[in-house]
């Protein structure tokens, strides 16, 4: 076929096979194991990956930029089985274990492993103490399997298994500790919200085979080339719309975002890698992967937008509020989410793959200093009862306020080159959107120094006892911190844009891949510029958050009693948010309890009737022909027996009593014999005599 | 001469009078005394009936009638003896053993 | 002639009356004792049918030999007791119309053939001398039978033998 791929991109599909290896062995002799061994085995695998992941980048930016793109078939998965299309063409269906290696998966791969690696380090410091290490570790490594098979399928079905693979090992770690109720319960609603999206999702695979005949991403552009389709076609706006509502549910989107804040149960590294940067961006991906599709389908996009910008802002107000560290930062990441899905709602794809990147740097590193704290508060995860902890536990502190910086959108950090991207093309597509984004840019700033300075600075309200044993985090659970804070310094710089001078790199990277449309090409390297210009709307958002931090500074650092005044005042209003909108209460009345009644109904039904007429009945039935055998057994069959001996008893009646052993009575027989011997003889002398 | 029939009529009697006898009596030993008596009409009738037709075959019949009551009036009651030993009776009613 | 015929009448009364009253007694020696009285009755009978060797063995024989046999096992059987107990058994009623049933029918035969065949008057002559001619035939003719009788007798005397023994 073509000259022979180089080492790594040939050796792509191992990529996944290592933390799959490793997960094996926890499987199967992990138990027997030593702490260190697991540590080397585990992380060991993924650094594995990520050398692989890192050597197949550089080689495929040798290939040239049209091309960049190379895909390693495994085996044939499904053979090819030939049915109609929509449209009345025959297709094949066919679906082979491939993976695809392109700047798209190649981002998503560096990522995963590089930020995937960094947590596994750390829980081999934070799990130190914990029950169940091996088990903790082969949940982990499963998970990279499954989020690498994920982004490097080169087909919807194998994307699936990921997906899939993805949400079994999140309900696993979030239900770790499964003696705790309330983990077990936050394991079963993450699985069963996100099975109500994947539902969505598979209706959606079925669409897009019966209406483009392929299930194959490389395929799916001539696809669209060859069926004529016209903008806004109503199928391919179905299928945007059914990929959509799969995303919402992996990606924690309205309406099926309720999920992730109960997710917060499961370990901290956890949190960070599965809630932050890895699965919650499945379905950014996946919505990126087939922009093509959804260029084609305007009104899927706007609702993208529009959801994407209203749960940016829903959530964001539900953080302002919380108490729990992890919670606040469980619903910034749904806030965040928004913003990527704002982004590739607007057509700015690549943006919203470059907010996805800054984030899983600045979220996960915000998600393992938070683990750092609570770790050193000796399991504290309310805020109210922390502070003045900068100066005990110094490099949690710097780190964490580097990332709050990030995602606050403060210049030059990470999150604010990749925030002000989406922001611009929001501006340009419809200006309501830009103003939602920009007032919850407004609130995340607001609420993530809220959060730095309850837990960091004013009067310490530690309780007594934690107090005496506060203390650093140690070096395993430190050293990716710090190189996560680099990270979300300097994350951003690869797409430095033109206006100050750079060459946006990474969005030309990212391009061959989304398929944007030409005109929105330039734009979206040079930014953009009509009514306001590009350093005007930069110069706004970064006002607004400089206010939103003085805000926080002045409610929490200066007077620290008008919280609760505010909150007073604000009465209902504050309650109402307070409870989140009471969101879980209206799925549990309208969707949760009536599902459950189905079951009570059911299982009243199987009860009654199926265990009544159909147990119960076949029991009584049984014994019902049992007693009618039993008669007839005992009546006709017996009977039978014993009417022949009742019978010959009978008949040998007169022949018994003969015999009774009385020597007279056999006399008087012979008496009786001689009368009639005589009487014939008299008869028979008499006819002869006449 | 007395004519032959009323020697017959006598044994007749005695016959029957004899299986009465054997038929009615509980006591085994008048039972044996009552086929004695059988056998001694049976005589006579014999003995008339030699008188009648002048030869003594009747007669030497009739001895051997008597030797063989004699024979079987010893062992007869060499049997009641023996199942007076075991039982204490000598009534027949009470000899039914030999049946089902 | 009367002699012959107050002699039988004498004889078949005695041998009658005796005969039923053998039957009916209660006590068993009383039975015995009429026996042996319709055994004399026997006799006279037989003499009057000039029968005199006969009426010697039947006097002998019968009443010396067999009765006195009788009379012994008498004896041995418990008399007392048998004396307070049911005479009659229960089929007594049946065998008296039984019985009576049968001497009809031979009666009947007698009554029938009374004209028939010549018994009144016998027409043939008794050899003289009895015992000569009784010895004359048992043994010329009936040589046989006697040899047999004399075994019958053997083994009649050693059944009596092992029946009346005690258990060894």
């Amino acid at each position: 076929m073509m000259s022979p791929l180089p080492f790594f991109l040939a050796h792509i599909w191992l990529i996944p096979m290592f933390p799959l290896a490793t997960a094996a062995m926890m499987l199967f002799f992990g138990r027997k194991l030593q702490k260190s061994v697991i540590d080397v085995l585990c992380a060991g695998s993924v650094f594995v990956s990520f050398i692989f992941s890192v050597g197949g980048f550089l080689q495929l930016l040798s290939l040239p930029q049209n091309n960049r793109i190379a895909i390693n078939v495994l085996f044939e998965w499904l053979p090819a089985v030939p049915y109609h299309m929509l449209d009345g063409r025959i297709a094949n269906f066919v679906a082979d274990w491939g993976f695809q290696l392109d700047p798209l998966s190649a981002v998503m791969i560096l990522v995963v492993t590089g930020v995937g690696f960094l947590i596994h380090v750390y829980s081999t410091g934070y799990m130190a103490h914990e029950g169940g290490y091996y088990r903790f570790f082969g949940y982990l490594n499963l998970f990279m399997f499954a989020m690498l098979m994920l982004v490097l399928a080169n087909n919807f079905l194998l994307l699936f298994v990921g997906w899939e693979g993805v949400g079994t090992c999140s309900y696993l770690l979030i239900g770790f500790y499964f003696h705790k109720k309330s983990a077990s319960d936050a394991g079963k609603k993450a699985f069963i919200v996100n099975r109500i999206g994947d539902a969505a999702f598979l209706l959606g695979i079925f669409l897009t085979s019966a209406v483009l005949g392929t299930i194959r991403f490389a395929d799916i552009g001539p696809a669209l080339a060859a069926g004529n389709f016209n903008v806004g076609d109503p199928h391919l706006v179905a299928i945007a719309l059914l990929f959509f509502v799969g995303a919402t549910g992996k990606s924690a989107q309205i309406p099926l975002y309720v999920w992730l804040p109960d997710a917060m149960e499961g370990p901290t590294p956890v949190s960070a890698l599965i809630h932050a940067a890895t699965m919650v961006t499945a379905g950014v991906y996946m919505v990126t992967r087939t922009s093509a599709i959804y260029q084609l389908a305007p009104a899927a996009m706007a609702v993208v937008a529009m959801v994407g910008a209203i749960t940016a802002l829903f959530a964001a107000s539900m953080g302002v509020v919380q108490t729990d560290i992890k919670k606040v930062l469980a619903y910034s990441t749904v806030s965040q989410l928004g913003y990527m899905f704002l982004a590739c709602g607007v057509g700015a794809f690549t943006a919203g793959i470059f907010h996805l990147m800054t984030h899983a740097f600045f979220k996960g590193l915000l998600f393992l200093a938070a683990g750092s704290v609570i770790h050193a508060l000796s399991g504290e995860q309310d805020m109210r009862k922390m502070g003045a902890l900068s100066k005990k536990i110094p490099i949690t502190y710097w780190t964490m306020l580097i990332a709050t910086l990030a995602i606050a959108g403060i210049f030059p950090f990470a999150g604010f080159l990749s925030k002000d991207l989406i922001l611009g093309k929001a501006y340009e597509k419809d200006i309501l959107l830009w103003i939602i984004g920009y007032f919850t840019a407004g609130m995340t700033a607001f609420y993530m120094f809220r959060l730095i300075f309850m837990t960091f600075h004013g009067a310490s309200r530690v309780d007594h006892e934690v107090e005496h044993h506060i203390h650093e985090s140690p070096r395993s659970m430190l050293v990716p911190l710090v190189v996560l804070a680099g990270l979300s310094i300097a994350g951003g710089w690869v797409a430095w844009p033109e206006i100050f001078g750079g060459n946006s790199a990474f969005i030309r990277f990212l391009e061959p891949v989304v398929a944007v449309p030409h005109e929105m090409r330039e734009e979206a390297v040079k930014g953009v510029s009509s009514r306001l210009g590009e350093i005007h709307l930069m110069l706004l958002s970064e006002g607004l958050v400089v206010l939103g931090i003085l805000a926080a500074w002045y409610l929490y650092i200066k007077r620290t009693e008008l919280p609760q005044q505010i909150a007073n005042r604000l009465g209902w209003f504050y309650r109402l948010v307070y409870n989140k909108y009471y969101v879980d209460q209206i799925y549990d009345a309208l969707f949760v309890n009536r599902a459950k009644d189905l079951g009570l109904a059911l299982g009243a039904f199987d009860r009654t009737v199926i265990n009544g007429a159909g147990v119960n009945g076949a029991g009584w039935l049984t014994r019902f022909i049992s007693k009618i055998l039993m008669w007839w057994d005992t009546w006709i069959v017996d009977g039978s027996v014993r009417l022949g001996a009742r019978l010959v008893w009978l008949l040998s009646y007169p022949v018994r009593m003969i015999q009774d052993g009385l020597v007279q009575s056999y006399m008087l027989l012979i008496v009786v014999g001689l009368i009639g011997f005589l009487a014939y003889y008299f008869h028979l002398a008499h006819q002869v005599m006449h | 001469m007395i004519p032959t029939e009323y020697y017959l009529i006598l044994s007749l009697a005695l016959f029957t009078i004899g299986v009465v006898g054997v038929l009615t009596r509980r006591n085994v030993i008048i039972v044996l005394m009552s086929i004695e008596l059988i056998l001694n009409a049976v005589n006579i009738n014999l003995v008339a009936f030699s008188h009648h037709f002048g030869s003594v075959d009747g007669q030497v019949f009739a001895i051997f009638i008597i030797t063989d009551a004699a024979a079987e009036a010893a062992v007869g009651l060499g049997i009641i003896l023996a199942f007076f030993r075991n039982r204490e009776t000598v009534l027949a009613d009470e000899m039914d053993m030999l049946k089902w | 002639m009367i002699v012959n015929q107050a002699l039988f009448c004498f004889f078949s009364v005695m041998a009658v009356v005796s005969a039923i009253l053998m039957v009916t007694r209660r006590n068993i020696v009383h039975g015995a004792v009429f026996l042996i009285s319709t055994l004399l009755a026997t006799a006279g009978i037989f003499l009057l049918l000039q029968a005199e060797f006969l009426f010697v063995v039947q006097i002998i024989l019968y009443v010396g030999g067999i009765m006195v046999l009788f009379v012994f096992v008498i004896m041995l059987v418990n008399l007392d007791v048998s004396l307070r107990q049911v005479q009659f058994n229960r089929q007594k009623y049946v065998a008296i119309v039984l019985t009576i049933v049968l001497a009809a029918q031979v009666f009947f035969a007698l009554w029938i053939a009374r004209n028939g065949v010549n018994l009144t008057n016998p027409s043939f002559k008794m050899p003289a001398r009895n015992t000569e001619a009784i010895a004359d035939a048992i043994f010329q003719h009936y040589m046989l039978p006697f040899e047999i009788a004399s075994i019958l007798l053997l083994v009649a005397m050693i059944g009596a033998v092992v029946m009346a023994k005690r258990r060894v």
